[in-house]
């Protein structure tokens, strides 16, 4: 990259960007209207999620270390996984890549100077961050001990503060419902001339499936968790037996909305490496239209696979044989995508950067966190696999390990175009390393811990299970340092990093054709689209990082 | 200016795109909205299969009359929106503010209705969950007035928040600030009423007449 570098730091950067245009007070910010900062808040917001739901996690795995009783007592642990459960999933993985990335980077992708509806997206952002003070007030007063799916009747009549964590979940869904609904509309009404719907970047395909999923699945998770909330408040008859109500109509509501979401979570991620591993690879992605359609597949699929959650809830054999085919469903889907992308690597040009090594880390964890949900979603082996760390194994290699790697990547992949600056490609290359492999560490060791029996949730656990919950508590302590290692390397990056110039990757993205950051229009002029996104087969001589055209030469 | 040139947000290319992106985002709340109230229904129709006999004398315990009288008025202001809407597309903003002006009339009586019968209600026990000492014996009949109470409070909710949006785009209709060119507001203002009719159009079979 230093060819581009050298000559970008003598230049300076671009004079007005969104990052000093209108201004860069703290007000300016706060009352932005512009996707690409309000983006940047939500990046900052899920940030500090991630890095609280993190620390809880080291604590759980802390609590594990031995047998019995380690560092704290049994409540304090149950109230741990919730909240750690509640601040991954609500407050990093369901807005982190959407709200975020999403905000900065769909307007730019499709041409448009901004979201649909501005307004909104500022709307969603200061939802968030009420949705994450009501949380936040209900774990400094207690927190909850239901788990984070908030099973009835156990939430309805717990002693703890559930009905904060609730609402504040009930608010958070509707930060999702609004982001998902601006960028629906946007790529409907905003897309410059020149970009049709099959010259959409496959990130932008990828939200609008997300997207889709987040505004027809969220208002049922809100209607829900608000009938929990009204029935542990209030003492009305809803979901309670005691009071004559269904406890499994609270899980058929919750996983309407919650296993959907769980493609809300890797959609985002799957977009991600769509762009990442075109870029590095230097090739036009394979089979353009499959990875777009199948991404309207997996939205389409989640919606009828919620029933494999209840395959122990008293649901008819029947009823359970068919939500396990619906569901392996989803892997077809998923499979043609991750054939996709290996394929776009044959006779690739492949530059091994900080990104594509985490696009190596979420093929990982997809094909291996996807095929062990192909095999839970398999009646027979989900009786003896429910409930135990076999799941909570499974869902995190899937949806946290895939996911993860996916905000990483498009961090380390987006960072120059968000800040202008470049990472340090070796550090980030060991961070990676010790992530992936600390990811591998923590949750292989709880595969076989949950084929072996042991049920999540507990606090403690027989001793022969001890050695395992070492090896996993050793895992989470390297991903943790590796993480640690991103965020310090990222704030001396902010500060000192050098100069990226508009295009350090040489990447054929859309967004790229605008200066590092882009100013507050997102183009100079009138941005002309008259090719497909990563067109590198028509390209081959533009596309080299050295062949880049320098920031304001030629002014 | 236009009125139609001032309303043009910087991001879009023409008021006709602007206008179709409202819409579009108009519609897709609107089913979020529906969304939020096909749990209530589908948890009703969950309890209706369950607790059968109990929900059906529930339901006739309920004065029907007002439920009907409710219909015709939520029809007619409904009626009344389109109309002004109608004369907000011929650009006559003053008989559009009038038109929403009388909409929102109904919607009030719908209301005082609904006062009515909720004192009924409280008079007779007829509550929700723990508090319930209604009539009716048996434990599906508490869980009838906490999914009734739900539905026709989160109804009511939207009729209250539907008469200030008519309220507020009536206002600013006799202000002038629409023309034939430019009247989104009146039309996604019209939308969100129609939904809150149709919503009640499935309340009212469902807890009054089955």
């Amino acid at each position: 990259m230093s060819p581009s570098r050298s000559s970008s730091e003598a230049s300076g950067p671009p004079a007005r960007s969104y990052l000093d245009t209108p201004g860069t007070g703290l007000r300016s910010w706060l009352l932005t209207l512009d996707h690409k900062r309000i983006g940047v808040m939500f990046l900052v917001a899920v940030t500090i999620a991630f890095f609280l739901g993190g620390v809880f996690a080291l604590l759980i795995r802390l609590e594990l270390l031995t047998p019995g009783p380690t560092v704290m007592d049994a409540m304090t642990y149950n109230r741990l996984f919730t909240l750690h459960g509640v601040v991954m999933i609500f407050l990093f993985m369901i807005p982190a890549i959407p709200s975020g990335f999403g905000n900065f980077l769909l307007p730019i992708m499709v041409g448009a100077k901004d979201v649909a509806f501005p307004r909104l997206n500022l709307l969603s952002f200061y939802l968030y961050v009420a949705g994450a003070l009501v949380a936040l007030y209900g774990m400094i007063h207690g927190g909850a001990d239901t788990g984070w799916t908030f099973y009835t009747p156990y939430s309805t009549t717990t002693v703890t503060k559930v009905v904060p964590i609730l609402l504040g979940a009930f608010i958070l869904g509707f930060s999702s419902i609004l982001t998902g609904l601006n960028f629906i509309v946007t790529t409907h009404t905003l897309r410059a001339k020149g970009i049709t719907w099959g010259k959409l970047p496959l990130f932008v395909w990828a939200l609008y499936a997300t997207s889709i999923i987040q505004v027809l699945a969220t208002p049922v998770l809100g209607m829900t968790l608000l009938l929990v909330a009204v029935e542990h408040a209030f003492g009305w008859g809803i979901f309670d037996p005691a009071r004559g109500g269904d406890p499994v109509l609270f899980q058929h509501f919750f996983w309407f909305y919650s296993h959907p979401a769980v493609y809300i979570m890797i959609l985002p991620a799957m977009g991600v490496v769509s762009e990442v591993v075109q870029a590095f690879a230097r090739k036009n992605v394979f089979g353009y239209k499959a990875v777009a359609y199948s991404s309207l597949g997996i939205a389409f699929v989640g919606f009828f696979t919620w029933g494999h959650h209840l395959f122990t809830s008293g649901q008819s054999a029947f009823d359970a044989g068919i939500f396990g085919v619906l569901s392996m469903l989803v892997g077809i889907f998923t499979a043609i995508k991750i054939f996709n992308w290996t394929a776009t690597l044959y006779k690739g040009s492949i530059a091994f950067t900080t990104p594509f090594a985490y696009f190596v880390g979420f093929l990982f964890f997809l094909f291996f966190g996807g095929m062990t949900g192909i095999a839970l979603a398999t009646v027979s082996l989900d009786i003896h696999w429910h409930d135990t760390y076999f799941v909570v194994a499974h869902f995190h290699f899937i949806m946290v390990g895939a996911t993860v790697m996916g905000f990483l990547g498009a961090f380390h992949y987006w960072f120059p175009k968000i800040t202008g600056r470049m990472l340090p490609d070796r550090w980030g290359l060991v961070a990676a390393t010790l992530v992936i492999l600390g990811f591998n560490f923590t949750f292989i060791p709880q595969f076989l811990l949950g084929n072996d029996g042991m049920p999540r949730r507990y606090f403690s656990y027989p001793e022969r299970f001890w050695a395992l919950n070492v090896a996993s508590t050793a895992g989470a302590s390297v991903l943790a340092f590796g993480l640690v290692m991103v965020l310090v390397y990222v704030v001396v990056a902010l500060k000192w990093g050098p100069l990226a110039g508009p295009n350090p990757w040489g990447s054929r993205g859309y967004e790229w054709m605008t200066t590092s950051p882009p100013p507050l229009e997102n183009f100079e002029g009138t941005p002309v689209f008259d090719r497909e996104p990563h067109d590198y087969q028509d390209a081959a001589d533009e596309a080299s990082p050295a062949m880049a055209p320098e920031p304001k030469h030629a002014s | 200016m236009q009125a139609s040139t001032a309303h043009l947000a910087h991001h879009f290319e023409s008021l006709e795109k602007q206008t179709h992106a409202a819409r579009l985002g108009m519609w897709l709340f609107l089913a979020t909205e529906v969304l939020l109230f096909t749990a209530l229904f589908a948890a009703y129709g969950v309890y209706r299969f369950l607790y059968a006999p109990t929900f059906s004398e529930a339901s006739r315990s309920l004065a029907t009359w007002i439920g009907a009288v409710n219909t015709v008025v939520l029809v007619t202001s409904s009626f009344t929106v389109a109309m002004g809407l109608h004369q907000a597309v011929h650009g006559r903003g003053r008989r559009t503010a009038v038109l929403f002006g009388i909409s929102v009339l109904p919607a009030l009586v719908f209301l005082g209705f609904k006062y009515v019968e909720y004192g009924h209600h409280f008079h007779a026990g007829d509550l929700p969950g723990k508090y319930y000492t209604g009539a009716i014996p048996g434990v599906g009949a508490s869980i009838f007035y906490t999914l009734y109470f739900l539905i026709t409070g989160l109804h009511g909710l939207h009729v209250l928040i539907g008469m200030i949006v008519l309220a507020v785009v009536g206002a600013l209709a006799w202000k002038g600030r629409f023309d034939a060119t430019y009247h989104t507001p009146v039309e996604l203002a019209g939308l969100y009423w129609h939904l809150v009719d149709l919503i009640w159009i499935f309340v009212f079979p469902l807890i009054y007449l089955i």
